[in-house]
């Protein structure tokens, strides 16, 4: 472990306020750390860049940093299998890195956990746009909202985009992304009739509309909601690519590097590499030199630049090549990545022989893609659809977002990857559908759900550069008549 | 042909079809954007940025329209534009051209310094001097003096440390 600090200090766009400084405890040896950063983040910040080992002793490094994958499983306070990258540091705590499966403890330290009964109106599951802002909606109606989040912090990945966002100033255009995160978070504590549960795992539906909802945190407990209506807005993870050493430390997620960087305020690495040309892949390279890492190249297997003009414009003028019909073959390091291997393909996507080109880089950043996260949906029994153009398995709904389990609606990401304004529109159109259904709102209601409606079909998706999400979420989106026919097995 | 879709680089031709390229004599007569917007992206925030109402646009996605007579190359709407692709350019000097452009590293740009003149690949093409310089919400609108044939060139600066 290098004795180094490698957190930003200096930044363009961000103004890191680091909470109080602490001490915890990391293989028994003592780490500093700041009051608000994840157990992960404070560790990566001191040099540490793996964070489990396989049974046979590969190192995991960071992937996801959204408590999705499973690379920093680790032991906090005698709790095994702990996601750290979304536990927050707390002075005196202890952590263990694991090796391989951990043995059951000794003693849990969860035998005084109660189970809490909660009655609601509207159960909101997912703290990012779509959720937020279903849940702001919802209680303009008055409702009775539960809303739960997996992270210690509300806002989703809105909080790691420091761009300021596209579209219309109705759904926060021209705000940069962790400004809007702020704002609606700001927004959603202030109202009473919103419940929000932090550190809170929705983890499944039971008999009687109840959903279980492990919260952990300070206040652990087991609780039980019974909504009447339930809103799934539980967004995406990244996808990773088949290639040789892909496991190294230093091959991560683009989202995990922008939550390090910019949420954190820690930088991910000092020279990157960064796989796929969406706008994901051109937004994360040039927030990688605003926080000082070089950019050696953007790969990109198809013959054109998938992201947006612009944010490829912004790279390039800073001297990032983007290298089309090139893909990663394999990453090489010991312990932790040190060169990554690039090839060009042929039409057919095959390797050229011969045309292997190495850059030394210390980070490999995943732009690929995402997945919706599907499995509530697929564990309530609803009815799914696999479309490549949203990423992978999406519930069919209809147009007002409701599955085919009645009452069950979903926003956002989780119903196909588009991204932060059409969660933003598509979580106000589940809010206005649920209090429409629940009786609230009147013909007021209705007009702005399908005003809402209009805009985003017949406008905001008519952009020849989202047309293939819309395809998508065409594929997925059935009328009331044709849901009640697949309801009754009829399809 | 390869284009911007395939380089990332917006050629010249490519943007006078957009129609937002403005006439030479425009470009002469003092400062007026170029708003480098060739893809009907779902985007519309310039239209309410603009204080003297010169950029319209049917549909959030479609191209927007600069009425060049309208703009007077105030600079208001190049740090507003989310994708930083908004630029001014004065042809009205002899002997130089003046680009406003946005920017959004460090160090901080302050007037008079020197800085290199970066094209749309990031190549050094030349040096300018920083005539102006303010800040909305982080980003900066940075006015350098560049030499004149370079106006088309020149999208980017990059400031030495100290």
């Amino acid at each position: 472990m290098e004795p180094r600090d490698y957190r930003i200090y200096e930044h363009p766009i961000i103004d890191f306020r680091r909470g109080r400084k602490i001490t915890f405890y990391y293989d028994d040896k003592v780490v500093e750390a700041y009051e608000g950063e994840s157990i992960l983040a404070a560790l990566y910040a001191i040099g540490v860049r793996i964070f489990s080992y396989t049974e046979d002793g590969r190192g995991r490094g960071v992937f996801c940093m959204i408590g999705k994958c499973s690379s920093c499983l680790s032991t906090v306070d005698g709790v095994p299998n702990t996601r750290i990258c979304i536990e927050p540091v707390r002075e005196g705590v202890k952590v263990y890195r694991q090796k391989g499966l951990p043995k059951i403890p000794e003693k849990y330290g969860f035998e005084e956990i109660e189970s809490r009964f909660v009655d609601t109106d509207v159960l909101v599951i997912g703290g990012g746009p779509a959720g937020l802002q279903a849940a702001l909606t919802l209680a303009s109606y008055g409702l009775d909202v539960v809303l739960v989040n997996d992270h210690y912090k509300l806002g989703g990945q809105l909080v790691k985009q420091t761009h300021r966002f596209f579209g219309d100033r109705r759904f926060y255009g021209g705000i940069r992304g962790f400004s809007i995160a702020e704002k609606l978070t700001s927004e959603v504590l202030k109202h009473r009739n919103i419940h929000v549960y932090l550190q809170s795992l929705a983890y499944g539906f039971f008999r009687d509309g109840v959903v279980g909802v492990a919260v952990s945190g300070r206040e652990k407990m087991n609780l039980l909601v019974k909504p009447r209506a339930v809103i799934v807005a539980s967004g995406a993870s990244e996808r990773l690519l088949a290639f040789e050493n892909n496991d190294l430390p230093g091959v991560m997620g683009a989202g995990a590097a922008q939550t390090l960087m910019n949420e954190y305020g820690v930088k991910p690495g000092e020279k990157a590499l960064v796989v796929g040309s969406g706008n994901v892949g051109l937004i994360v390279s040039y927030q990688l030199l605003q926080a000082g890492v070089d950019v050696l190249s953007i790969v990109e297997i198809l013959p054109r630049i998938g992201g947006w003009f612009v944010h490829a414009a912004k790279v390039r003028r800073y001297g990032v090549p983007i290298l089309t019909r090139h893909t990663i073959s394999r990453v090489m390091g010991d312990e932790k990545v040190e060169k990554a291997v690039i090839v060009e393909v042929d039409d057919k996507f095959q390797p050229i022989p011969g045309s292997e080109k190495i850059f030394d880089v210390d980070l490999v950043l995943l732009a690929i893609g995402l997945q919706p996260n599907y499995t509530l949906f697929s564990q309530a029994g609803a009815v799914m659809k696999f479309v490549p153009e949203l990423g992978g398995l999406a519930p069919l709904r209809t147009w007002y977002l409701e599955t085919s389990i009645e009452n069950l609606y979903v926003a956002g990401d989780a119903s196909g990857i588009e991204e932060a304004t059409t969660a933003f529109i598509e979580g106000e159109i589940a809010a206005h559908s649920v209090a429409i259904k629940l009786g609230y709102g009147g013909s007021e209601a209705v007009e702005k759900r399908d005003k809402l409606l209009d805009y985003l079909w017949k406008e905001y998706r008519e952009s020849p550069v989202v047309s293939r999400a819309k395809a998508g979420k065409l594929k997925v989106t059935v009328s009331e008549e044709e849901m009640e026919k697949i309801r009754r097995g009829e399809y | 042909m390869m284009g911007f879709k395939e380089k990332g680089v917006l050629s010249i031709e490519e943007f006078e079809e957009t129609g937002l390229l403005p006439p030479r004599e425009r470009l002469e007569k003092g400062p007026v954007a170029l708003i480098e917007c060739p893809e009907e992206i779902p985007c519309n925030i310039c239209v309410e940025a603009c204080p003297f109402h010169a950029i319209t646009m049917d549909k959030v996605y479609t191209l927007p329209k600069l009425d060049f007579e309208k703009c007077i190359g105030c600079g208001v709407c190049v740090p507003q534009c989310p994708g930083l692709a908004i630029f001014v350019v004065d042809l009205s000097k002899p002997d130089k051209a003046l680009i406003t452009l946005p920017y959004e590293f460090l160090p901080k740009p302050e007037k008079g310094l020197k800085v290199k003149l970066l094209d749309r690949e990031g190549r050094v093409v030349g040096e300018g001097t920083i005539v102006k310089a303010w800040q909305y919400d982080k980003t900066w609108a940075v006015t350098v003096e560049a030499p004149r044939d370079k106006w088309w060139e020149v999208r980017a600066i990059w400031i030495p440390r100290k």
